[in-house]
């Protein structure tokens, strides 16, 4: 079993809800590198969120192996190997930005003084300065989703999951924050593992685009990104960014269905599964 | 200028009203078995002010111990039914229904157990109306937390206790306290309306049914100022315990809450 | 139909329960001597449920009718006075929170009276009510009405402002774009938009106007409904507690069938206005 090189590791994973019921991911092999950018994209139903919660231990696989960090998928949850994003900014509304900074910090052990310094760091990280006292309702969606990212990075996980994090944003606002999720990624060094249902936005952050096929969710091919690094604006105008659009395109036709709108299914069964 | 356009039209009102009151009653020579004027009640305040005020706080106690009691077997019950939550959401609905029985009508039972003079009998009717409205909202406060929420807690290998101490509770604080001030009117309603069917001569209910009895409607509208003042009180110190621990909340600083 | 069947079971399962509670606590008190002040746990302080249940078949006094004939009259004298006060609550409640919704003015000069009632003990003014509507010549009954209809009106109006405040911005503006006035916008609108609400309200109304019913007939000593029956059958507890039981859980009956009625009526009336307006 290789799990030396890769950060996350998966084996022939597959998952199906209830006895018999639905299929929602099928032979799932798949090998995440130090510093990748993976993305996952696929049309509704094809099982990647359910995919991202399998790696982080929020939902277990009925077949398979999951290795994150070199160690079976629950442990890596109970070390706090990752850390995840999701679609929503999940921030409690009675801690101020700071504190939410905080969070995993506190329930980590760490004392008020190391914890202050970190979140500093985050907070400028994320170029959110000045507004640690401030309350996330009184944030825009934007700038909650960067305290969701510091908040995700500030124990320094090798790993980031990130859930359609910039799902709910306006379109300036997601590249802008496109570009600042590149800038964190070369500044910390860590792997991340995206879920998005955005081509463009899949092509621009990667260093690889795993296309997935509807249910059951199969690996439908997998596109590896060659523009040069660091991606801007520049790099959307490039001829080559418009192929390797057209060539996630033409995966995603292939796998059956190029719908790419919100489905909630998954998330009922996920919901349910989890016993919320 | 705002600001007075917004209080404005209800202190008008306010004004109004007790030039209505007192004008009406006096010049249309309203029977005063309904409503005697209100420097006549004022009066009678004054004039009673110890026997009603001592009523009042006797009625007060009863209210205030039902209230804690209830509230707080509420809270307890509330916070074994999250963590169980199958049960919980199997018995809510029957929680509910048991909300609609009308318990004031066991006042003569609880008379019975513990005596017609005894505190304590309006005190368990005040506790059994605050607890079921309290156990329900404080419930729905502990579970209606949203699926990320927890999910996000699960990734930092948070065990129960701690999505409890960390999520659970904070959240359920708006529902808890919304609650709370409802229950402070209906202990005050248990002691008041308990003593209806029989109680201690020191009890405010008593007071003014006895006065109503015998036609003494100053004493008895006085009577029911006293209640309704410390009634207000009751209520204004529950909101004020709001404002003092849940001061983050965005409603308290006018904006659109989640 | 397999809900209803489960919920069936459930409530069984639960009446089953609570009747284990019940009796497992008199058996427990009765062997331990449990005190707690002067109460003591036996036959006259806690009956036993199925002396209860009986007592509603045996006479309700020596050679008279059968309690449950006695109560069954006094509840639905008692249920005829809450239905009504419960309507004209409601209706009026309904007027009151139509008109404030249309007019900022008087929204901001009534509501913090409105708001402060709630927060006085509105049931101890019923013996006031009782005596002056009675000596205007009403019914007995109809002021108990009354009393009902108070504790009814005010989470009414209330929840219907809310109710009609609650619409989304965007549906009321397409409206507006149909040019429609106000009174359409009222009935299309804004009414199935606060049907929530309103019923939210009922459901505690319902309860109220029992309770309002129950508390009425004291002052108005009222013998033919569920308050003179308890009255009545508090002074003769010593002799037979199980009388006053079974009328406090006949009462109880009373208060969670009018709750259902709402909430059937609830189901009949939002299943047919639109779900979602926008």
């Amino acid at each position: 079993m290789s799990g030396i090189t890769a950060v996350v590791a998966l084996r022939n994973v597959g998952k199906h809800f209830g006895e018999g019921g639905v299929v929602a991911l099928e032979d799932i092999d798949l090998d995440v590198r130090p510093r990748d950018f993976i993305s996952l994209i696929g049309p509704s139903g094809c099982g990647k969120s359910t995919l991202l919660r399998i790696i982080a231990d929020l939902i277990q696989p009925t077949s398979g192996d999951v290795v994150v960090n070199g160690k079976p998928a629950r442990q890596a949850r109970l070390d706090r190997d990752y850390g995840i994003v999701f679609q929503d900014a999940v921030l409690y509304d009675w801690r101020t930005v700071g504190r939410n900074i905080e969070l995993p910090l506190e329930m980590l052990g760490w004392d008020r003084k190391r914890r202050q310094e970190r979140m500093r760091e985050m907070v400028e990280l994320v170029e959110l300065s000045g507004f640690e006292k401030h309350h996330p309702w009184q944030l825009s969606g934007g700038m909650q989703q960067r305290v969701s990212i510091a908040r995700a990075l500030s124990f320094s996980p090798p790993l980031l999951l990130m859930d359609e994090p910039f799902g709910a944003l306006d379109e300036m606002t997601r590249e802008r924050l496109n570009g600042e999720l590149l800038r964190i990624w070369d500044g910390t060094g860590s792997t991340i593992v995206f879920v998005t249902h955005s081509i463009a936005e899949a092509v621009f952050l990667s260093t690889r685009v795993v296309v997935m096929s509807p249910r059951p969710g199969r690996i439908q091919g997998i596109v590896d990104v060659d523009l040069p690094q660091p991606r801007t604006q520049a790099t959307r105008e490039q001829t080559r960014y418009a192929e390797l659009i057209r060539e996630v395109r033409r995966l995603l036709r292939l796998g059956g269905g190029l719908d790419v709108e919100e489905d909630h299914v998954e998330e009922t069964l996920i919901v349910a599964e989890e016993g919320l | 200028m705002k600001r007075v356009r917004e209080w404005a039209p209800a202190v008008v009102v306010f004004l109004l009203g007790i030039a209505a009151w007192e004008g009406g009653t006096r010049g249309l020579n309203v029977e005063k078995f309904l409503l005697p004027p209100l420097s006549d009640i004022l009066r009678t305040l004054w004039e009673e002010s110890d026997t009603l005020w001592g009523a009042g706080f006797f009625t007060f106690k009863e209210a205030l111990g039902g209230f804690v009691i209830g509230c707080s077997l509420a809270i307890l019950a509330a916070l074994v039914l999250a963590r169980w939550k199958r049960l919980g959401g199997a018995l809510m609905p029957y929680m509910i229904a048991a909300n609609a029985i009308p318990i004031i009508a066991f006042a003569p039972i609880t008379n019975n157990w513990f005596g017609l003079l005894n505190p304590l009998s309006k005190m368990v009717i005040a506790a059994v109306l605050c607890f079921f409205p309290v156990l329900v909202n404080m419930l729905r406060g502990l579970t209606s937390v949203r699926p990320s929420s927890i999910e996000l807690m699960r990734s930092y290998a948070a065990g129960e206790v701690e999505i409890f101490r960390r999520v659970r509770i904070p959240n359920s604080l708006p529902y808890l306290f919304s609650a709370l001030k409802v229950a402070t009117v209906l202990a005050m309603i248990g002691a008041i309306v308990g003593d209806y069917f029989g109680g201690s001569q020191e009890a405010l209910g008593i007071q003014i049914r006895r006065s109503a009895g015998i036609f003494a409607f100053d004493e008895a509208w006085a009577a029911i100022m006293v209640a309704s003042v410390l009634g207000i009180a009751f209520y204004a110190a529950v909101a004020l315990a709001e404002r003092l621990t849940m001061g983050w909340h965005p409603s308290a600083h006018g904006a659109q809450a989640d | 139909m397999r809900s209803a069947l489960q919920r069936l079971g459930l409530t069984a399962v639960v009446l089953v329960v609570l009747y284990a509670l019940w009796e497992g606590f008199k058996w427990f008190g009765e062997a331990t001597a449990f005190r707690l002040g002067t109460f003591e746990v036996n036959d006259r302080t806690l009956p036993h449920v199925h002396d209860i249940v009986g007592q509603l078949f045996e006479p309700s006094r020596r050679n008279g009718p059968l309690l449950i004939e006695v109560l069954g009259d006094a509840t639905l004298f008692t249920a005829k006075e809450a239905a009504v006060g419960f309507l004209m609550g409601a209706v009026f409640g309904f007027a009151i929170g139509v008109v404030l919704a249309h007019s900022r003015l008087l929204q901001r000069g009534f509501m913090p009276y409105i708001v402060a009632s709630q927060t006085v003990p509105i049931l101890a003014i019923a013996p006031m009510v009782v005596i002056w509507l009675g000596g205007r010549g009403l019914p007995d009954w109809f002021s108990v009405s009354v009393i009902a209809a108070y504790l009814t009106f005010f989470p009414v109006t209330i929840n219907t402002l809310r109710g009609l405040h609650a619409v989304d911005r965007r549906a009321l503006d397409l409206m507006r774009s149909y040019a429609g006035g106000a009174w359409p916008i009222l009935w299309k609108l804004r009414v199935p938009a606060s049907m929530p609400y309103l019923f939210s309200a009922l459901k505690v109304s319902a309860t109220a106007s029992v309770v309002g019913a129950i508390i009425g007939e004291l002052p108005a000593s009222i013998q033919s409904g569920l308050g003179g029956a308890i009255l009545n059958f508090n002074q003769y507890y010593a002799t037979s507690p199980a009388s006053l039981w079974a009328t406090n859980l006949i009462a109880a009956l009373l208060g969670i069938a009018f709750f259902l009625a709402v909430v059937g009526a609830e189901k009949l009336v939002v299943r047919r206005a639109p779900e979602n307006v926008a």
